[in-house]
């Protein structure tokens, strides 16, 4: 099945045309067959490959499937081929897996939607990018589906685009995202430039060559990281992730939490290779996770959107894989990439059912009390909650757990500090929303009659409920052999050339892990003391440093500096552009140009009398000029 | 006393015979057939002989071999060039049913010297000797003439016709004149023994003048400046559908003698002609692209873009490398596409008695015709040369391969002229979408055949120039023949 892996990304792109071409003349219930089974069929084949895969000698791993030259020009060369080692598959298995659950999730939630079509085209579309993004096996065909995503995200933020808030939102995300773009490409021609090839395998494996820290591949490295940062909504570039939410709640599962997001991650970890040679770079990219980790946390405490709050968890958590990355902790990163896209998918999903019950309200104030009216959706957002707190057994604590383990060994004690500190925060703004949304009383409207939501929604909350809660179990970290995980994904990452191996004891990876233990439970204690126990209290909180709470609830006035440092000027200055450098001068010399080049053709013209003699002249003259030229040597 | 038999294999000319069986089997029931059967058999019969032909065409890769003691060429060149000259011609013939019928001038001597025309072409790509190449040029450019004046009664069909015959004529003269004077200086009017004698023992004034000589004959057919007057009268005068017959046809056939003339006899003096093909180059594009800009009937508006598009295959020629041939190839391939499918929107539209030639009479297609504007739109973006289409990647591989040879100036000269070419081209897709139709545009009648047709041929534009692998591929294996 391997070998016909390119039919993976080719079920949702057949989905993509099919719906988008005759969206509009098939009747709604073939658009939800096509729409989610065409990701279906590309999981149940990447299962196929992933079971192949594991029966395959070790020699024949990894497998490049090569699919046809796609451009070839002097010594440049890029291949569409596919490779699949096991990073792809990892990633291959999370994106059509949690992809096909919310495309069902999706049929009910958007089921009266006038644009049912339409919206399962771009979610298929997107699919089929993300896909070619994780399987490529070169710079460029990666940066394809890069742009392939971007491009769905635009489409499906702005997805209900007669609202202002929504187009500007996409808007938003689409600009952002060109700056850090530009940052990957950057990094590509550089790479190109310097090794001559934009093939992973050849890349890495010359990359060894160099000395380590050496210039190029720092900049090399930085320049990826900048198109990391801004697909990844890391500082400075986050900006766009939380307006993302204006698009419909599935789409922010999907693309805003669970894949599109992680694909900085994915590009992080694949590069490890490149990575590991250069440590300034390393250690910036644990710095930004890091800062942005806290960041987005202290956020997430003041928000009473529950997808804004979901919104910065997300960017918050994605510090945390940066984090990973930058210690040298690719495997983790990824692992916590996983487990992440199961609770978070299934948090996000969960918000969106008690939006649906709730008739579109989204502010956490005028909620409560809703755990007795949609009891599976409390279960479940319940399960994600405690996955995202780290809360043993669930998924979310093995992952990141290991991120706070390898944060201190390989890190810095400075950074597990730090990262422990939004773990606290992370705790106690997620139970915040739990306590917000389904406890206390009910402050809901008296017309609004929250409902469960039908099975076709809940199913898929159930299915990722269990894999948030099981999730975490292929990558325990304490027992040798049995972090089946770290060995699957050996191979795919390069290892930080490190002199000091040390082992750490039993005990104190144990002791590490009831202390992050503790650490939630604390955010947890305080979320229940201040929403359960005395409901005045978060009021007795703010007014006591309102400056601090002014600070965090409105974003740290990022926005508004971006605005007053960045887009105005560059309005301003376009416009002066405009006015006076484009419509002057550069208008000036083009229709200049172009009267010049209209005389001109009228004079040529003339010369086209329509005599034939005159045309029998000028072959003659042609044909004296020659013979001239050639006699007189 | 023995005579030499020369062997020879027919099935090495097997795409040449069907087609001249073909043209001569067309006159003979045009003769002696009901008035019934003419026109709907006609076009579908010569067809069926241009697909008969592909298939023997097919059969012949990759045999690398003359036959007719040495007198053609059997290889991958001319095999490449079959492929274009049967593809245009096919497109050319499914494109001119309705179109002939609008005029009640379907008549089977029309399609019969399509044929012929076709083995003129392929004759000029495979000749192994110079007078099997004007030979080509003569079996092509005949047919080509009667085929202008096909509309005996409307005078600018008449004057096309004649200016062609006269200035044809007129220009033949001159190749054949060039073909003596080699044969005067060298004593051989065979390709190879041509490039082994200047390679042994250099140019001189003979064989100086008869090249020259032979630019001028190639020249007029590909419609280099200063030989290119004829074109946009003929263009303009002749039925559209020759005239998009005659715009890729004629060109690329000419194109394969002149590549295979020069990189085969003359790679050894380059010196001595890239200049003067530069100078023609820069004045073909530019004299080709700047008029271009001030014509309103699409027809003539095509003729000029056609001459623009020889100056880029120039470009390639001037590069004189494996990879500006290969470009050469590939873009005509593309044009071939490209420029027939425009033409064919172009017959679409004119409808009957070519009525509506104006580039103003395109507003509003783009609402009344969503599906014509937009094929007509991707091979405007094609003729401009925008990615992702194989206009583009054509350009690409031309000037690409002139930087590589060091023709710096030649290519940014080029590039200019591409910029220009995108006021009058993309000017059309303005009107067609931007302004309303002054009047109802009335019905375009298409037949399911021409419509798939141009769907195909935009869509193969798009294919080709999304995956250009396998086509590049092709082309280079085509051009191997040229060692440097």
């Amino acid at each position: 099945m391997i070998q016909y892996v390119w039919l993976v990304p080719v079920f949702p792109l057949i989905g993509f045309l099919i719906n988008g071409l005759l969206g509009k003349k098939i009747s709604k219930n073939t658009v939800s067959l096509v729409g989610p089974g065409s990701v279906g069929l590309s999981f149940a084949w990447v299962l196929g490959c992933f079971w192949e895969y594991l029966h395959l000698p070790a020699k024949a791993k990894p497998v490049e499937v090569f699919v046809f030259n796609w451009i070839t020009s002097g010594t440049f060369n890029a291949q569409a081929a596919f490779l699949v080692d096991p990073l792809s598959l990892v990633m291959l298995l999370v994106v059509s897996g949690v992809g096909f659950l919310i495309h069902i999730y999706s049929v009910g939630y958007m089921h009266d939607d006038p644009g049912y079509a339409r919206y399962f085209s771009y979610l298929n579309l997107f699919v089929v990018n993300m896909l070619i993004l994780v399987m490529a096996n070169n710079f460029l065909l990666m940066f394809v589906g890069w742009e392939g995503v971007g491009l769905c995200s635009y489409l499906l933020i702005g997805y209900w685009y007669e609202k202002q808030s929504a187009s500007d939102a996409g808007k938003k995300a689409f600009v952002v995202n060109r700056i850090g773009d530009f940052g990957f490409l950057l990094g590509i021609f550089l790479i190109f430039y310097t090794f001559g090839t934009v093939n992973f395998r050849e890349v890495f494996a010359q990359a060894h060559n160099f000395p380590v820290g050496s210039a190029i591949l720092t900049i090399i490295t930085l320049c990826l990281f900048v198109g990391a940062t801004g697909k990844s909504a890391q500082i400075p570039l986050y900006t766009w992730l939380p307006d993302a939410m204006e698009g419909p709640t599935p789409v922010s599962a999907l693309i805003h939490a669970a894949t599109m997001v992680t694909a900085g991650v994915y590009m992080v970890a694949r590069c490890s290779a490149l990575y590991v040679m250069a440590p300034i770079s390393m250690t910036v990219v644990a710095v930004i996770g890091l800062a942005t980790a806290f960041m987005a946390a202290s956020i997430g405490l003041a928000q009473n959107d529950i997808k804004r709050v979901l919104a910065y968890s997300t960017v918050s958590q994605l510090g945390y894989m940066f984090l990973a990355c930058g210690v040298g902790a690719f495997v983790a990163a990824i692992f916590h990439l996983m487990t992440h896209a199961f609770f978070k998918a299934l948090l996000f999903l969960g918000s969106g059912s008690v939006i649906h019950g709730m008739h579109g309200e989204q502010d956490m104030r005028k909620m409560g009390a809703l755990k007795n009216k949609m009891p599976i959706t409390y279960a479940v957002m319940l399960v994600g909650t405690l996955a995202i707190a780290g809360i043993f057994p669930f998924a979310g604590f093995f992952s990141k757990d290991e991120i706070l383990f390898k944060a201190l060994t390989d890190g810095h004690v400075g950074y597990w500090a730090i990262a422990s500190l939004g773990a606290m925060m992370t705790a106690f703004y997620m139970f915040r929303l739990i306590f917000m949304t389904f406890y206390g009383e009910k402050r809901w409207d008296h017309h609004v009659h929250p409902h469960e939501s039908p099975p076709v929604m809940t199913i898929p909350l159930i299915i990722l409920a269990i894999l948030s809660t099981v999730g975490g179990f292929v990558g325990i970290p304490l027992i040798q052999g049995w972090n089946v995980f770290h060995e699957f994904l050996a191979p795919s990452i390069a290892h930080v050339a490190a002199g000091h191996e040390v082992h750490h004891s039993m005990t104190f990876e144990v002791m590490m892990m009831l202390v992050s233990m503790g650490v939630a439970g604390i955010g947890i204690f305080i979320a229940y003391k201040m929403y359960i126990k005395q409901p005045e209290l978060p009021a007795q909180v703010t007014a006591k440093v309102p400056g601090l709470y002014d600070l965090i609830y409105n974003k740290y006035y990022v926005d508004e500096i971006y605005d007053a440092t960045v887009v105005e000027p560059i309005k301003n200055g376009s416009v002066f552009l405009w006015q006076e450098a484009d419509s002057k001068v550069i208008d000036g010399a083009v229709n200049g140009t172009a009267s010049v080049v209209d005389r001109l053709s009228l004079v040529i013209r003339k010369l086209e009398t329509g005599y034939v003699q005159n045309y029998a002249l000028g072959i003659l003259i042609g044909v004296a000029v020659i013979t001239g030229y050639y006699l007189g040597r | 006393m023995s005579i030499d038999i020369p062997t020879i294999c027919l099935t090495n000319i097997g795409p040449l015979i069907t087609l001249s069986v073909a043209g001569l089997l067309l006159l003979l029931f045009d003769a002696f057939s009901g008035k019934a059967m003419k026109k709907a058999h006609f076009h579908q019969f010569s067809l069926v002989a241009v697909v008969i032909a592909l298939l023997q065409t097919v059969w012949l890769w990759n045999r690398q071999t003359t036959d007719f003691s040495r007198m053609i060429y059997v290889d991958n060149f001319s095999f490449f060039f079959n492929v274009i000259f049967l593809l245009g011609t096919g497109i050319s013939i499914i494109l001119s049913v309705h179109y002939l019928e609008n005029y009640r001038k379907n008549y089977g001597e029309y399609y019969a010297l399509m044929l012929f025309a076709a083995v003129g072409m392929i004759l000029m790509a495979a000749g192994g000797n110079l007078v099997i190449i004007f030979l080509g040029v003569e079996i092509l450019s005949i047919p080509i003439y009667i085929l202008s004046g096909l509309f005996r009664e409307d005078l600018k069909s008449n004057e096309a016709a004649l200016k062609y015959l006269l200035l044809g004529a007129f220009s033949s003269a001159f190749l054949l004149f060039g073909i003596a004077m080699l044969y005067g200086g060298t004593g051989t009017f065979y390709l190879a023994d041509l490039a082994a004698f200047i390679k042994k023992s250099g140019m001189n004034g003979f064989t100086y003048v008869g090249m020259g000589l032979l630019i001028v004959g190639f020249g007029f057919k590909v419609s280099m400046a200063p030989f290119h007057m004829w074109t946009p009268d003929v263009y303009e005068g002749a039925p559209t559908s020759i005239t998009a017959f005659m715009s890729v046809g004629t060109k690329a056939a000419a194109f394969a003698a002149f590549l295979r003339v020069f990189l085969e006899v003359f790679p050894t003096v380059r010196m001595e002609w890239d200049l003067l093909l530069w100078v023609a180059a820069v004045a073909t594009m530019t004299v080709g692209n700047v008029t271009a800009l001030a014509q309103t009937n699409i027809k003539r508006m095509l003729a000029y873009s056609s001459i623009a598009h020889a100056g880029y295959i120039l470009v390639g020629l001037i590069a004189g490398n494996q990879l500006g041939a290969t470009g050469i190839l590939y873009y005509l391939l593309a044009y071939t596409i490209m420029n027939l499918g425009a033409f064919g929107v172009v017959i679409a539209v004119a409808r009957k008695k070519d009525n509506y030639l104006n580039i103003y009479d395109y507003a509003g297609l783009g609402f009344q015709y969503p599906g014509l504007a937009a094929v007509m739109s991707v091979f405007l973006f094609s003729l401009v040369g925008m990615p992702p289409t194989a206009g583009f990647l054509g350009k690409f591989y031309l000037f690409s391969a002139a930087v590589e040879a060091g023709y710096i100036w030649l290519v940014i000269i080029a590039v200019i002229n591409s910029l220009i070419s995108v006021y009058y081209y993309l000017r059309i897709t303005v009107i067609m979408y931007m302004q309303p139709a002054e009047a109802d545009l009335g019905p375009v009648a298409m037949t399911p055949v021409v419509n798939a047709t141009l769907i195909i041929s935009a869509l193969a534009v798009l294919l080709i120039g999304i995956f250009p692998g396998s086509i590049f591929q092709l082309a280079m294996n085509s051009v191997k023949i040229f060692g440097s």
